[in-house]
């Protein structure tokens, strides 16, 4: 059904770290394998060898300059997917209830033998997180790789999201945002974690944490300069020569 | 937006067809026999064959009847029992009309409702979206409102009403086109509320997250034409509103001026709803850097 859960038992998100996130593209990479393999429909590619490829991804990683008004300019890697929101404004225009968000942990979820591939659950996210598969006809988005954190079947340690297991640089974390006790609640309240567009109502499950500001280094430009300073001051034998003979030219 | 051409045909086509059973419900003109079939295929045809190219950009049309079942929180599932609530009223009423000669009033008043509740239900499928600014205000149902019934008004032979609702219409899009023009700036959404980055400086977008195209950017980031918006706005309103009103108000104009005014319509209105879809600045784009608010 495409009515809202009042309240969901979890609040199972993402929290990611705009500070730590290289951009290096891993997490969408490795969503892409995963999801094409797994869930639902394969996330399909046109034209893929050709003038003109695009494809279904369900993680996209911007990247925005932010220049302060004091201090240096900031290159900022923004990965965005689905927030799983609380008042999710895709799942309630669904016309066929393919779309819905799931009571017991707030997951949201395409039935995608029910979608009808109409389009209007990705004109109604603020987000660009649902993309229409061009082979398929059906919405595609993140399901937080629902086949993934309750798969007795995967050891432990992989029982996270893929773009989470794969990150080299720790920037993702999976976990329940609903306890405010759990790892993830506690780093969103230590780094100031916000919402994106709030004024949009849609109440994001996913939180971002603010890069932290740069060190201001233009005053003191040659803070490395020590270490590059000639390493060998007193050359013998023939680099010895060499040196005294080229001083003397 | 991206102007897909089948949902330009569907809400143009739908509206003029639903206008049209809007007058014949009201018994504007009161017909019957054969002068009322023709009356009734012209409206069935235009409100079906709307419907019928709406399916046409689903990814899964075969199970399009499953949009029956969402009503209680989907516009789109409203809109699909409101139609055929109105079209199936409307029948038995056509049937009467044309076969039997007689004239159920009470029904007609129902079918006329149903059929105003069906074009409300498809201006709230774009009035509901935030994400949509320039469509997400009070002025989106009563601009396709107005137009439906002005368009019906027109078929219907209802010269004088025609013309008056035609101005209102004229209007209600001008207005329409003035908040749209300012709703993105005045929604507060930006690039630095849709990145959480606007606390430090200005944020910019420096590189996008894929070197060629995708969905988002083909469904809403359609910037093609919005330069031509102006003139386009121009040949819409003149096509649309101006030479129907002056075709309707001279005097004893018949039939030939009278199609000719529908023609001028028909093109007007195609020419608005293609600009409504075209001009439409999802917020999405905002990731892209492809907004200017």
């Amino acid at each position: 059904m495409t009515q809202l859960p009042a309240t969901t038992q979890k609040k199972l998100g993402l929290v990611i770290d705009l500070d730590t996130c290289v951009g290096c593209h891993a997490c969408v990479i490795s969503c892409k394998g995963w999801n094409t393999e797994n869930y639902g429909a394969p996330l399909s590619d046109m034209d893929a060898y050709g003038a003109d490829p695009s494809g279904t991804f369900l993680n996209r990683v911007h990247s925005y300059e932010v220049t302060p008004t004091e201090g240096p300019a900031q290159l900022v890697h923004f990965p965005k997917s689905c927030l799983h929101c609380e008042d999710a404004p895709c799942v309630t225009v669904c016309p066929t209830g393919a779309s819905y968000k799931r009571q017991e942990d707030g997951i949201v979820l395409v039935n995608e033998s029910a979608c009808i591939g109409c389009s209007l659950c990705a004109w109604a996210c603020p987000y660009g997180a649902r993309e229409l598969d061009a082979l398929e006809g059906v919405m595609k988005k993140c399901t937080l790789c629902v086949d993934r954190i309750y798969n007795e079947h995967l050891p432990e340690v992989d029982r996270i999201p893929s773009c989470v297991r794969t990150c080299p640089a720790g920037a993702r974390h999976f976990g329940d945002l609903g306890d405010p006790d759990s790892d993830v609640s506690r780093l969103v309240a230590d780094r100031g974690g916000m919402d994106l567009m709030p004024e949009q109502g849609t109440k994001p499950v996913n939180k971002y944490l603010p890069p932290r500001p740069k060190q201001d280094v233009s005053h003191d430009m040659d803070i490395l300069a020590p270490f590059l300073d000639p390493v060998a001051e007193d050359q013998k034998g023939f680099l010895g020569w060499l040196d005294k003979a080229l001083e003397r030219l | 937006m991206h102007p897909a051409p089948s949902v330009i045909i569907f809400t143009s086509f739908s509206g003029l067809g639903f206008g049209l059973l809007l007058f014949l419900g009201l018994g504007l003109p009161s017909v019957s026999g054969w002068v009322a079939f023709v009356f009734y295929v012209i409206a069935y045809a235009l409100a079906v064959g709307g419907l019928l190219a709406s399916t046409f950009h689903l990814g899964n049309p075969q199970r399009a009847l499953k949009a029956f079942t969402q009503w209680k929180t989907s516009w789109l599932s409203r809109e699909a029992w409101l139609s055929v609530a109105a079209l199936l009223v409307m029948a038995v009423y056509a049937f009467a009309a044309v076969f039997l000669d007689t004239r159920l009033t009470a029904l007609g008043w129902i079918g006329a409702a149903l059929s105003m509740a069906t074009v409300y239900s498809t201006s709230m499928i774009y009035g509901q979206l935030k994400t949509v600014p320039r469509w997400n205000q009070p002025l989106t149902p009563v601009h396709l409102l107005t137009l439906s019934i002005a368009g019906g008004a027109l078929l219907a032979g209802q010269m004088t009403a025609a013309a008056a609702l035609l101005a209102l219409a004229a209007a209600v899009q001008v207005a329409h086109w003035q908040v749209g023009d300012s709703a993105l700036r005045e929604s507060g959404t930006t690039l630095a509320t849709a990145t959480g980055l606007g606390t430090p400086g200005t944020v910019r977008a420096f590189e996008p997250p894929h070197t060629g195209t995708n969905f988002l950017l083909r469904e809403f980031v359609h910037v093609v034409g919005r330069k031509h918006s102006r003139k386009l706005r121009m040949i819409a309103l003149t096509l649309g509103y101006g030479l129907p009103v002056i075709l309707l108000i001279i005097p004893g104009a018949g039939h030939v001026l009278g199609l000719l005014a529908v023609l001028f319509h028909v093109a007007g209105l195609v020419t608005s709803r293609w600009l409504f879809f075209a001009e439409a600045e999802h917020v999405v784009g905002l990731y892209y850097g492809k907004r200017l608010a």
